[in-house]
């Protein structure tokens, strides 16, 4: 089957991007700069990513809540108008199905959810409806942009947007070159930043225009992972996953206090124990020594006993040097804690280290 | 005479000494580069053997041997700056020189124009 492309694949065309299939669409992984530079730029400035790929859904009508609370352990209800919340679908043992970002804005709720889940959480989202109150409607004519990094607020302030008083997880709406757009103040590397929705046919537009500037970088999706790695934030498939419950994988702010101290959500039995008392394997940093990266699925040794795996492995432009997120017991989870990677026949010492790797900036309301 | 394998590497003959890297194609595929294993003077390889490792930012290259024999020498000083390799400086950029066990060896390897047509 042809991978599908985003409004903006004649644009990474002309910008000299490298194309690969990523989740069924064909995606820029780098411009000719290259991952490194892409990275930094991100790091000191502004730079532009095509998350176009991901999927927008809305979700409205009298059991938008009710439908999102079955599948999800955040509390609705405190996620008021012009607020976006970072959430997961989880199955019957608490496992995760999927990570996505709720949003509540002019009465629907407006989610984003990995391209390679999407068609999955379409799925989940109608199997799960009851009666006819509730609609879902993927808004697959409309383009995502992303603006991150501490030059990004200006940059966006310079083309006119008034951001003054919204701040990290907030979404409202502007107009952008007399193009109106969906804003939301997040991000996936760490560092300050926007997600900009727009129709589809204008995304070429904006995109031309915010790359003209000098003070814009446009980043691939090598860069994304690295960035996102850095600022210690999961990716489905790697850090998460069916047999990962957010416990294990250091995400209990996910866990809404009212749905935990009711324990109504999927797999509350077996998040509330990990809760509780602890997990049996933990989600932690991973420092490899003698500048060699390791690889995702390499295997964590102790004393010549398998001990863990690694999730998300590489090198991290900020730090130069190599770093990885990996999976481990829980015991072994302690920052400085010497392990084995075992790649290939050789051996690299990995110590544990704190995550994230590279302090996240937000800007946060006070 | 330069001779190109299908993995990308080259190998330019001298006597029965080849010296060896890999093509500007492949320097530029491999994107950043971050760290490089080279393999150890006076090791034996058999052709096609995976001698030397190239670490990307995103991903592990395996550098296979174009030729059997023994490795002669490497080239430690292109660790100091990884920078420096790029498609411009794949000459310079050598990997190590093998002394041959049997030139023929490389006669089945692609000259410059075929290689050429193999990436375009």
């Amino acid at each position: 089957m042809e991978n599908r492309r985003t409004p903006l694949y004649d644009f990474h065309i002309a910008h000299g991007a490298r194309m690969v299939a990523f989740a069924g669409w064909d995606m820029p992984v780098q411009y000719p700069a290259g991952i490194k530079a892409e990275h930094l730029a991100c790091r000191s400035g502004a730079a532009l990513f095509d998350v176009s790929h991901m999927a927008q859904i809305e979700v409205n009508g009298d059991g938008a809540d009710a439908l999102l609370e079955r599948l999800t352990p955040t509390d609705l209800e405190a996620i008021k108008d012009g607020r976006v919340r970072y959430s997961l679908f989880l199955n019957e043992t608490g496992g995760v199905l999927d990570d996505l970002m709720i949003a509540r804005f002019e009465g629907a709720l407006h989610l984003v959810v990995n391209a390679g889940r999407a068609a999955h959480d379409i799925s989940h989202l109608k199997a799960h409806l009851i009666g006819a109150d509730t609609r879902i409607k993927v808004h697959d004519k409309r383009a995502l942009l992303a603006l991150q990094g501490p030059g990004a607020a200006t940059v966006l302030g310079d083309l006119g947007l008034d951001l003054d008083g919204f701040v990290f997880m907030d979404i409202g709406r502007f107009m952008l070159a007399g193009v109106e757009c969906v804003v939301t103040r997040s991000g996936y590397t760490g560092e300050d930043g926007f997600e900009i929705s727009m129709a589809a046919s204008a995304a070429e537009t904006i995109a031309t225009l915010l790359a003209a500037r000098d003070d814009v970088f446009i980043c691939g999706l090598g860069a994304r992972d690295t960035l996102r790695m850095e600022a210690g934030l999961p990716l489905w498939g790697h850090e998460l996953d069916e047999t990962i419950n957010p416990v294990m994988a250091g995400l209990r702010f996910v866990l809404s206090k009212r749905r935990r101290e009711a324990g109504d959500f999927l797999g509350a039995k077996q998040i509330l124990q990990d809760w509780d008392f602890g997990p049996k394997r933990t989600l932690v940093g991973l420092l490899p020594t003698g500048g060699r990266p390791v690889r995702d699925g390499t295997k964590l040794i102790m004393d010549g006993t398998p001990v863990g795996s690694v999730t998300s492995g590489g090198f991290a432009p900020s730090l130069d040097a190599p770093a990885a997120i990996g999976l481990v017991e829980s015991q072994l989870a302690e920052p400085g804690t010497a392990l084995i990677a075992a790649t290939r026949g050789r051996e690299t010492t990995v110590h544990v280290a704190c995550l994230p790797f590279v302090p996240h900036r937000y800007v946060r309301g006070s | 005479m330069l001779r190109y394998s299908e993995d990308h590497e080259w190998i330019q003959l001298d006597g029965d000494i080849g010296t060896v890297g890999i093509s500007p194609h492949a320097i530029e595929q491999l994107g950043d580069i971050v760290f490089i294993e080279l393999p150890e003077a006076g090791a034996t390889v058999s052709k096609g053997d995976a001698v030397a490792v190239f670490e990307s930012v995103k991903a592990a290259s395996d550098i296979y041997s174009p030729a059997t024999g023994e490795i002669t020498s490497v080239n430690e000083a292109m660790l100091d700056d990884l920078t420096s390799i790029t498609p411009d400086r794949a000459t310079e950029s050598w990997l190590f020189k093998v002394k041959l066990s049997d030139t023929s060896e490389l006669d089945e390897m692609m000259d410059e124009a075929a290689y050429a047509a193999m990436i375009s």
